[in-house]
C-alpha cells in the first residue's frame, strides 16, 4: 500500500504537460532586476550602488536578520540603478538593476560539471557554505536553507525528508531535476543528513512520475555501492494526492506523525526540503556555487505543445523576457500564474523578474480560472472532507466575515496551511480562502502579540 | 389532614424565609458598587455604540467619562459638541469644544483618470485583495473599490459611486466615528475638519511614487511637484515621499494650490464659486481676498450649530468687510 | 492577452457545482420514479408534475417578489424537493394535497429560513409530516390507481399498517405473513403498498450506487441507519419472532430504503463530518424502530428524520472531524 497523509487532500487532474521537455538553458537578456526580497523574513539590504561593475555570483545584498539570506548578482555587468520596482504582485520592492556583459565568474567558483561525491567532513564548513551562497527553500515558502539545518539544541532530527512529490498540477521543473541532475540531488540529500546528523533520509516522490522514481532509486544504489555517506538514503512512492508535498502532510505520509497546530517540523524530529533545494544545496557546497539559478516551467493547456518547456533562468530574468522568448503570451490565456494552480500567485505585472523560487509560468484561459458565482452554502461538508488540516473551512469563512476573531483562534484558523482544497471543492463556488488567509494572518498577529511581552 | 396542610404551610414558610435570607448575602456579597452618573452620562449618548471614541460601546464611554479627571481626552465623534456639553453637564466639567470633522476619500482614481491593468477575480473585499496585490490598476496606493468602507459604516454614509469606482461620503450622515478610516487597508480616508460651511481643501491622492510613475498609473496624482507648497500662504502644505499634504489646522482656504496643482489632484469643495485665476499677478491677491471674506462669517455661523449644514450651493453672505475677516483670523492664528 | 484575470490562489475549481449535485440527485431518483409510473401510471405522472412544478413555481416566485434575491431555481434543488414530495405521497393521494404539501416544502419549510442551504428540515420530509397530519385520509389511502403494469392486488394497507392491525389483534406474525402472501422477493421488485417511491428496493438501491459514484453522498449516514435498524430490529426479532418483525423486513419496507438514501443525506439537514453522520445515522435508525414497534404509527421513518434534523446543529458542534496535530 503506498503511503500518503491521513487527513483529507483532493486529486486535481496533474495536466505534467511539460513533463517530456528537458531543461533549456535561457540566453542572457540585456538586463537583469534582482530582488532583495527572494526569502522569507527580513529583506536583504543592497550593497552596491550605481555604476558598481559587479561579477557573476558577487554579493551583492546582504542578511539583515537571523532569518534572512544573501542575494548575488546572477551576472556580469554594471549596477544601474537600486530602488523600487514593482513585483508580480505591483507591490514595491528594492531591485537591483544590472545591464548585463558577457560572464566573468567570482573566484573560488566551480563551474565544471565534474560530479562531486566526497562530502565533506566539517558540519560548520557545509552551513557556511549554504548561508554564504545565499541557499533557501525552493519548495514556495523560501524559508532560508541554514536556519532550517541548524535546530535549536533541545530539539533532535530523526529524519530528512526530500520533497520530490509535485503534487501541484502543471509544475514539472523539480520532475526535470529529478530526471537530470539526479546526483547533485542525492549528493545534496546526502550533506543536509551530515549536517543534521540523521540516520535516515526519505525522497519522497508522487506514484504519478515513475521515471523520477526509477532514476533517484538507481542513482541512489549506486551512489551508496560507490562512496562514503550515502547510506539510509531511501526512496519512497507516494500515492499522488493533493497537498502531498505540504511539509504537514509529507512528514505525515513518511513518518506517520503529525506536527502540533503552531509547532515545526523538528518538533517530531523531521526536516523536510524540496529536491530543488538539495541541487542548491550541492552546488553551493561542492561548487561553492551561490544559489543564481533555478528552473522554472513554462506551460498551460492554450500554449501549443512545441513550446511547453522546462527552462534554466538566472535569478532576476524578467518574467516578460522568458514569456518573450518562449514566443509570448498566447492569446487565449486570461490569467498567468507564478507557481502552480493551487498555491501559486496571480501575476498582475509581467514586468516583474524571476526570483529564487520562481517555479512556472502557467498559463490559464479564462474557461479555466474564472472564478463563478457564488451561491448560498449547501452545507455539504466537501470543503471538511477535503480540508488537510481537518478543518472546517465553511465555518472559517462565515466567522472570519463576521470578524470574530476569538472564535477563528478556537477553530483553528491558524492551523489553516493555504493549500486551497477548500475553494478548489466547494460546489457553491464560495471563495473560502480568500477571506480565511486574511484572517489566518490577523489571528497569528494577535496570538504573537498576545505571547510577546511574556518573552 | 389539617395537620399535613399546617406543616406545609410551615415548612414553606420557614424555606421561604431561609432562602430570603440566602438571597440578601449573596446580594450584598457580590454588590456591584456602581457610579450612578454612569448611567446618566449613558442617557445623553447617542447610544449608536459605534466606538469611534475608542471605546467598546457608548457605556463604556460613560464610564471613561466618569472616571476620567477631566473630559480634554475623551470625546464622542457622533454626538458632537453638543452631547459632550450634555455629558459636562452632567458631571459638572469643562468640555472644549471640537471643530465637527467628516471623513474625506483621498483618492480620485475614477476609472477615467485611473485606466484598469488587470481585473480582480477574487473575494470583493479590499482587505483580500490589498493582501493580495497591488489592485487592479497601475497605482499600488489607491482606493481599491470593493466598498469595506460602505460596509463598516453603521451611519449609511458612504457609497460606493457606480460611475467613479470611488466612495463617496454624505456629509450629513457621517458622524466622523472613524470606523471607515480603520476599515480602509490603503489608509486613503482621512477624517478632517469639516470646515465652515463644509468647505475644506485637501490633496486627493496618497500616491508615495516619483512623479512621472504616479502620473503614468493615473492621471490626477500628487506627482509631488511641491509647487502648491511654495504656493500656500500659511505654511499649511507640506510634501514628503512624493506626496503633498494639507494641515488643515493650518489651512485657510484660500485655494490658491487648487490652482497651481498641475494634476488636479488638490481638491476643494463645497464652495460657491471656482478658486480664483493667479493669471494677471496684482489682480490674484484682492480675488483671493474676496473669497476669503466669503468665506469667514461662515465659519462663525457654522461654528454656532455646526449640526445644521446648509447646501453648499447656497451663496454665502457677502455684506460682512475685510477688517471683520482680519478680527476672526487672528485669534485662530494664536491658538496655533 | 485580452483580459488579464487575478485573483488569489487557487486558481482552479473542480468540475462541481450545486446544480450538478441537485441534478446527480433528480438522475438517482429516475429508477424509483419509472417504477413508480409503471405501476401508478397517469395518475402517477400527473402527482409528479403537479408537485416538481408548484416546487419551482413557489421558489421563482418568493425569490422573485418576496425576496428580491437572483432567481435560483436554476440550481436544481427545487426540483429535487418537488420529485421526491411525490415519490413520498400515496399513489392515490388528489393533485390538491401535492399541491399544498410543495407550496408547504418551498414555502414554508424552506424559503422562510433564506432559502437553499439555510433550512433546518428536509423540505420533503417535513411536507410529508405536514401533509399526514393536516390530511391523514388521504395520506393514509393506499388504494391503488391502474398503472402501465397490471398487478394482481387488493389489499389497500401497506404492509406496515397490515403487521401493525394484525398484531394488535393478536395474531403471531407468520400468521399475518401466511395471510397476506408476504414475500422478500417481492419487496425487493414490487413491494406494491406504500409511497409512490417505495415500490422497489432495488430501484433505490440502484440510485445510491449512482450517487456513491458520482461522489454526491458519503455512505456513512445511510449504512448506520441500515445496521441501526438491522442491529435493533435482529436483537428484538430474537428474542421473539411472533412478535417483533425481522430485520430484513424492517429494512426492505416502508421508507427505510428512500429516507436513508435521498432525505437523510440531504447536505443541508444533515451533520458535515463523517462522525456527525455515523451518530445521525444511529440516531434516525433506533428512532424509526422505536416508533415500528412501539407507536401508534406503522411507519417512524419520517419522523425520525425530522427530529434527529432537528439536533443536526448540536451534532455539528459535538462530533467535529479531526484536527491534523491535534491529538
Amino acid at each position: 500500500m503506498k503511503k500518503t497523509f491521513s487527513i483529507g487532500g483532493v486529486h486535481p487532474d496533474d495536466s505534467k504537460i511539460a513533463a517530456g521537455s528537458k531543461i533549456e538553458v535561457l540566453p542572457l537578456p540585456k538586463t537583469v532586476y534582482i530582488s532583495m526580497i527572494q526569502h522569507l523574513g527580513a529583506p536583504a539590504k543592497a550593497v552596491v550602488a550605481p555604476g558598481d561593475r559587479v561579477k557573476t555570483g558577487q554579493v551583492i545584498g546582504e542578511p539583515t536578520g537571523f532569518i534572512s539570506a544573501y542575494v548575488h548578482s546572477s551576472v556580469t555587468g554594471t549596477v544601474k540603478s537600486v530602488g523600487l520596482r514593482k513585483d508580480l504582485n505591483g507591490i514595491p520592492v528594492v531591485h537591483v538593476e544590472i545591464e548585463v556583459e558577457p560572464d566573468e565568474w567570482m573566484d573560488g567558483i566551480d563551474t565544471s560539471d565534474t560530479l562531486v561525491t566526497d562530502i565533506p567532513e566539517d558540519r560548520q564548513f557545509i552551513l557556511d557554505r549554504i548561508k554564504n551562497n545565499g541557499v533557501v527553500g525552493l519548495g514556495g515558502a523560501t524559508f532560508p536553507t541554514h536556519v532550517k539545518l541548524c535546530p535549536p539544541p533541545d530539539k533532535k532530527a530523526e529524519c530528512l525528508i526530500l520533497n520530490g512529490a509535485e503534487c501541484e498540477p502543471y509544475l514539472t521543473s523539480d520532475y526535470r531535476i529529478m530526471l537530470e541532475k539526479s546526483e547533485q540531488i542525492v549528493v545534496g540529500a546526502a550533506i543536509m543528513k551530515k549536517v543534521l546528523g540523521v540516520d535516515r533520509t526519505v525522497i519522497g516522490i508522487e506514484e504519478n512520475k515513475p521515471e523520477a522514481i526509477a532514476k533517484m532509486k538507481e542513482t541512489v544504489s549506486r551512489l551508496q555501492s560507490s562512496a562514503k555517506g550515502y547510506d539510509g538514503i531511501e526512496v519512497m512512492t507516494l500515492k499522488k494526492k493533493y497537498p502531498q508535498g505540504g511539509e504537514k502532510q509529507l512528514i505525515d505520509a513518511v513518518m506517520h506523525r503529525q506536527v502540533k497546530s503552531m509547532g515545526l517540523p523538528i518538533d517530531v524530529g523531521a526536516v523536510v526540503q524540496n529536491v530543488a533545494t538539495s541541487l542548491a544545496v550541492y552546488d553551493a557546497v561542492q561548487k561553492n556555487m551561490p544559489l543564481i539559478t533555478n528552473t522554472l516551467t513554462v506551460t498551460g493547456n492554450c500554449l501549443p505543445a512545441d513550446r511547453q518547456k522546462n527552462y534554466l533562468f538566472r535569478i532576476g530574468y524578467p518574467l516578460s523576457y522568458i514569456a518573450e522568448y518562449n514566443g509570448g503570451v498566447p492569446d487565449a490565456a486570461a490569467k498567468i500564474v507564478s507557481g502552480g494552480p493551487m498555491m501559486g500567485k496571480a501575476i498582475s505585472n509581467l514586468d516583474a523578474t524571476t526570483q529564487k523560487g520562481s517555479s512556472s509560468l502557467l498559463y490559464l484561459t479564462e474557461e479555466q480560472t474564472a472564478r463563478k458565482s457564488e451561491s448560498n452554502c449547501i452545507r455539504c461538508g466537501k470543503c471538511a472532507e477535503a480540508c488537510p488540516m481537518g478543518l472546517e473551512p465553511f465555518l472559517l469563512n462565515k466567522l472570519a466575515r463576521n470578524g470574530m476573531m476569538e472564535e477563528l483562534e478556537q477553530n483553528a484558523v491558524q492551523d489553516c496551511i493555504e493549500c486551497g482544497c477548500c475553494l478548489y471543492s466547494c460546489p457553491a463556488n464560495i471563495p473560502l480562502l480568500d477571506m480565511i488567509r486574511v484572517a489566518k494572518g490577523e489571528v497569528i498577529r494577535a496570538m504573537r502579540a498576545r505571547t510577546a511581552p511574556k518573552k | 389532614m389539617t395537620s399535613t396542610i399546617i406543616w406545609t404551610i410551615v415548612a414553606v414558610t420557614l424555606l421561604g424565609l431561609l432562602l430570603a435570607v440566602v438571597l440578601y448575602l449573596v446580594a450584598k456579597k457580590f454588590k456591584v458598587e456602581e457610579d450612578p452618573r454612569i448611567d446618566e452620562v449613558e442617557k445623553v449618548m447617542p447610544g449608536a455604540n459605534c466606538g469611534g471614541c475608542g471605546f467598546a460601546g457608548c457605556r463604556a464611554f460613560a464610564q471613561a467619562c466618569v472616571e476620567a479627571p477631566n473630559l480634554d481626552n475623551n470625546f464622542c465623534p457622533v454626538g458632537g459638541n453638543e452631547v459632550m456639553k450634555k455629558v459636562a453637564a452632567v458631571l459638572g466639567m469643562e468640555v472644549k469644544e471640537k471643530a465637527p470633522m467628516v471623513a474625506v476619500v483621498r483618492c480620485n482614481g475614477t476609472c477615467e483618470n485611473r485606466p484598469k491593468t488587470n481585473d480582480y477575480d477574487g473575494y470583493k473585499s479590499c482587505k483580500v485583495k490589498a493582501a493580495l496585490y497591488s489592485g487592479d490598476t497601475g497605482c499600488f496606493y489607491g482606493c481599491l473599490g470593493c466598498g469595506d468602507c460602505v460596509a463598516a459604516c453603521q451611519f449609511g454614509a458612504i457609497s460606493m459611486d457606480p460611475v467613479t469606482g470611488l466612495p463617496v461620503v454624505d456629509e450629513e450622515k457621517c458622524t466622523a466615528c472613524g470606523a471607515c478610516v480603520k476599515a480602509c487597508p490603503k489608509k486613503i480616508i482621512e477624517l478632517r475638519n469639516k470646515g465652515p460651511k463644509g468647505r475644506r481643501v485637501f490633496v486627493s491622492c496618497v500616491n508615495m511614487e516619483k512623479g512621472a510613475v504616479a502620473r503614468k498609473s493615473c492621471k490626477a496624482a500628487c506627482i509631488g511637484c511641491g509647487k502648491c507648497e511654495k504656493e500656500c500662504p500659511f505654511g499649511a502644505i507640506t510634501v514628503e515621499h512624493n506626496v503633498a499634504y494639507i494641515d488643515f489646522n493650518k489651512c485657510r482656504l484660500c485655494r490658491k494650490c487648487v490652482v497651481v496643482c498641475p494634476t488636479g489632484a488638490i481638491h476643494d469643495v463645497n464652495f460657491p464659486t471656482p478658486p480664483p485665476q493667479p493669471a494677471p499677478k496684482p489682480a490674484a491677491k484682492p480675488a483671493a481676498a474676496a473669497s476669503a471674506a466669503a468665506e469667514k462669517p461662515a465659519a462663525t455661523s457654522a461654528a454656532e450649530k455646526p449640526a445644521v449644514q446648509e447646501k453648499p450651493v447656497e451663496a454665502a453672505p457677502q455684506a460682512k468687510s475685510a477688517p471683520e475677516v482680519a478680527k476672526t483670523v487672528k485669534p485662530d492664528n494664536k491658538e496655533e | 492577452m485580452s483580459k488579464v484575470l487575478v485573483s488569489p490562489s487557487p486558481h482552479i475549481h473542480a468540475d462541481i457545482s450545486t446544480a450538478r449535485i441537485m441534478r446527480d440527485v433528480v438522475i438517482a431518483l429516475l429508477p424509483s420514479v419509472a417504477v413508480s409510473i409503471l405501476y401508478y401510471g397517469w395518475h402517477s405522472v400527473m402527482l409528479l408534475a403537479v408537485s416538481v412544478i408548484t416546487c419551482i413555481l413557489v421558489e421563482y416566485l418568493i425569490t422573485r417578489f418576496l425576496l428580491k434575491n437572483p432567481c435560483t431555481i436554476s440550481d436544481w434543488s427545487a426540483a429535487v424537493t418537488g420529485v421526491l414530495l411525490a415519490l413520498n405521497l400515496p399513489p392515490a393521494c388528489p393533485w390538491w394535497v401535492a399541491m399544498i404539501g410543495a407550496i408547504f416544502a418551498i414555502g414554508v419549510v424552506k424559503m422562510t429560513f433564506g432559502g437553499l442551504g439555510q433550512n433546518l428540515f428536509n423540505p420533503a420530509i417535513a411536507s410529508r409530516v405536514f401533509l399526514l397530519v393536516s390530511f391523514p385520509v388521504a395520506m393514509t389511502n393506499w388504494a391503488r390507481p391502474a398503472g402501465f403494469l397490471n398487478v394482481d392486488a387488493t389489499s389497500g394497507a401497506t404492509l406496515l399498517g397490515t403487521v401493525k392491525e394484525g398484531l394488535a389483534k393478536g395474531d403471531t406474525l407468520s400468521q399475518i405473513f401466511a395471510a397476506n402472501d408476504f414475500s422478500y422477493l417481492q419487496t425487493l421488485f414490487i413491494n406494491i403498498g406504500g409511497s409512490a417511491g417505495e415500490i422497489s428496493a432495488i430501484a433505490i438501491l440502484v440510485g445510491f450506487i449512482y450517487l456513491l459514484a458520482r461522489k454526491v453522498i458519503r455512505p456513512h449516514i445511510t449504512l448506520s441507519i441500515w445496521a441501526t435498524v438491522i442491529v435493533f430490529s435482529g436483537i428484538f426479532w430474537l428474542i421473539n419472532p411472533d412478535q417483533y418483525t425481522d430485520p430484513l423486513f424492517n429494512l426492505l419496507t416502508g421508507g427505510v430504503l428512500l429516507g436513508s438514501v435521498f432525505m437523510a443525506t440531504d447536505y443541508v439537514t444533515s451533520p458535515m463530518s463523517a462522525r456527525g453522520g455515523i451518530v445521525f445515522g444511529v440516531g434516525i435508525g433506533l428512532l424509526t424502530m422505536l416508533i415500528r414497534y412501539f407507536g401508534s404509527y406503522p411507519e417512524g421513518v419520517s419522523f425520525a428524520i425530522l427530529i434527529m434534523n432537528s439536533v443536526v446543529p448540536l451534532i455539528n458542534k459535538a462530533f467535529k472531524q479531526k484536527k491534523y496535530g491535534r491529538a
